[in-house]
């Protein structure tokens, strides 16, 4: 009987030549990280243990990304606990000021998270990482605080389910529509305790940052990561960034998955998920005529330089119609200056958008633009609960950056076809 | 461990946001948490849980983000325990390393805001105190059972790290 990636990997990492679903395993850890929500409970859990000093200080990341610009001093404060842990602890990375970004498009632009890594993270969206062909899954502080002393943690090796992806992609359709369809095939729960692995000819020609997000959303299904086999794409994306060593790893033919399901791409349009559940899709030609406050492009889930030229091609001599305001957030300073350098701002600013520095920001309600009571907005971010980006009676709908760059243009829901 | 609470009913899917909304998460104090406890399902639940009182939730308790702030909002509420047909994968986690018991029982549905329920943490039966209907629960698995034992997480590798060092 064969494996999964998600088997070998961890099977790899814990010192065995093969794991089975079920195994709880000890497995040792390439990078364990936190943010600025997380990582003081993770800190001060470290200080608790005993510990003096973290396991390896160029594995364990620290990254300020939910509340910075600091939104207020409690907020300040946290950031603070963290820059002065880091330099406590002599940590070899540590993002900060202009130099920090959304983690999880901050660690694979700069080689920190790669192909084969064991990867555990004080925050859900820890997934991601997947989209490389890691082992990436989100966990509490204590959790994360136990594999800093320790570089190691306790698993379950999850069960998989394999999503096959055949043919080619509508236009305007995305790793974000595939990913969306996906939920809402099988339900927020759908793939809970479960390894989800996208294969298929159309995740193969699916360039690295659409990987990345359908990989980061397959916690919104419940699962404990999501993965792709690395390839040739992968290669071309970190063989130049890469800081450590990589390995590729594939699922064995013979390989055992619960659940195998199948999706003729053909089918599939631009996505929509309406409120409050990320399972709430429905194709873009079925959403009706729903006015909308607010547009947001950017986030862990579609903030990369893909999704600022995905909007921007939607946007480009046009204005966001009145009444609705449109902020752009470049996940990481580089996709920042990629933006600026190809001329994307020229589009945005024309457009009437406010470009906001790279934080998460308006996607869990934070700051830099929040949602008052009844109003609506369109995000490219990754959920769409009660309250997430403001008032309790706010809504969310979640889409691709064409969709949300095409719907702050029209002031309703819709796709780039309908302008 | 024995408990007996008054019920306080939620739906499917409780999400993080709810437990515990992201615009207060500048803070990790378990007091300030509490206050704000579930208060977007139910703006006067912080004020209205009595220590002891028992959450009960549909499927999917707990999805959405890995926030510890939520089983340490709902611990420092008063909460006794979280009885849910079943639980996103990081919150159970979390509940257990954080010292927050939690049972998945099939008949979580069925059970009302203001019954009286009494959860046998040992032996996981739930009996409806209205009713007298007993419900066997999936039992804790072992492996967390002994981090339970030590206090949580935390205490269970400082013993491990005492062991290795003495």
């Amino acid at each position: 009987m064969g494996m999964t990636i998600t088997e070998k990997i961890l099977a790899a990492h814990a010192g065995k030549d093969r794991v089975s679903p079920g195994d709880l395993i000890m497995a040792d850890v390439d990078v364990a990280l936190a943010n600025d929500i997380t990582a003081p409970i993770a800190i001060d859990r470290f200080r608790k243990s005993g510990a003096g000093k973290v396991f390896d200080k160029s594995r364990v990341l620290l990254v300020p990304d939910h509340f910075v610009p600091n939104k207020d001093i409690q907020s300040a404060m946290q950031v603070k606990l963290l820059r002065e842990f880091a330099r406590e602890q002599e940590l070899t990375y540590f993002f900060d000021g202009g130099e920090s970004g959304v983690e999880h498009a901050l660690l694979p632009e700069k080689g920190l998270a790669l192909p084969g890594d064991l990867i555990v993270g004080a925050d859900s969206h820890t997934c991601t990482y997947g989209g490389l062909g890691a082992f990436a899954t989100g966990m509490g502080s204590t959790d994360i605080a136990a594999a800093m002393v320790t570089g190691q943690v306790w698993l379950k090796v999850p069960e998989s389910i394999r999503f096959i992806f055949r043919g080619d992609l509508n236009p305007w359709v995305e790793g974000k529509d595939l990913i969306l369809y996906a939920i809402g095939d099988i339900g927020v729960d759908g793939a809970l305790y479960r390894a989800m692995e996208f294969t298929g000819p159309t995740i193969d020609a699916l360039p690295m940052s659409g990987r990345l997000t359908m990989a980061n959303m397959a916690i919104e299904a419940g699962a404990k990561n999501g993965v792709i086999a690395p390839d040739g794409i992968t290669e071309t994306y970190v063989a130049d960034r890469a800081l450590r060593e990589y390995r590729f790893y594939a699922s064995d033919p013979d390989a055992r998955y619960a659940e195998t399901r199948e999706y003729d791409v053909a089918k599939i349009e631009p996505q929509v998920a309406f409120p409050h559940l990320p399972e709430n899709t429905r194709p873009i030609s079925d959403v009706g005529s729903v006015p909308i406050d607010q547009v947001v492009i950017g986030s862990c889930t579609n903030g990369r330089i893909e999704d600022m030229r995905s909007a921007a091609a939607v946007l480009k001599g046009k204005k966001a119609a009145g009444g609705t305001r449109l902020i752009v957030i470049p996940a990481t300073p580089s996709v920042y200056r990629s933006a600026l350098d190809e001329g994307l701002f020229d589009i945005f600013l024309d457009a009437g958008a406010i470009i906001s520095p790279p934080t998460c920001g308006p996607c869990l309600g934070g700051h830099m633009g929040i949602l008052a009571k009844g109003e609506r907005a369109v995000a490219t971010t990754n959920r769409n609960f009660v309250g997430r980006m403001g008032h309790p009676e706010s809504e969310v709908y979640l889409a691709n950056p064409a969709v949300a760059a095409a719907s702050a243009v029209l002031g309703r829901i819709a796709g780039p076809d309908a302008l | 461990m024995k408990h007996t609470g008054k019920v306080w009913k939620f739906g499917n899917d409780v999400d993080t946001d709810l437990i515990i909304p992201a615009r207060y998460l500048t803070t990790s104090d378990p007091e300030e948490l509490a206050a704000h406890c579930m208060e977007d399902a139910d703006p006067g639940f912080p004020q209205k849980v009595r220590p002891g009182d028992i959450i009960v939730g549909g499927k999917n308790f707990g999805c959405g983000s890995s926030r510890e702030h939520a089983p340490i909002a709902i611990k420092a509420a008063g909460v006794a325990c979280v009885v849910a047909r079943s639980f996103a994968r990081i919150f159970y986690r979390n509940a257990f390393n954080m010292g927050l018991p939690i049972l998945e029982c099939g008949a979580a549905d069925t059970f009302e805001t203001g019954q009286s329920l009494s959860v046998d943490l040992d032996t996981g039966e739930i009996v409806v105190a209205e009713t007298g209907a007993a419900h066997e629960t999936t039992p804790i698995p072992p492996f967390m059972q002994e981090l339970v034992a030590a206090g949580g997480l935390m205490p269970y590798i400082r013993k491990k790290m005492d062991a290795t060092s003495g």
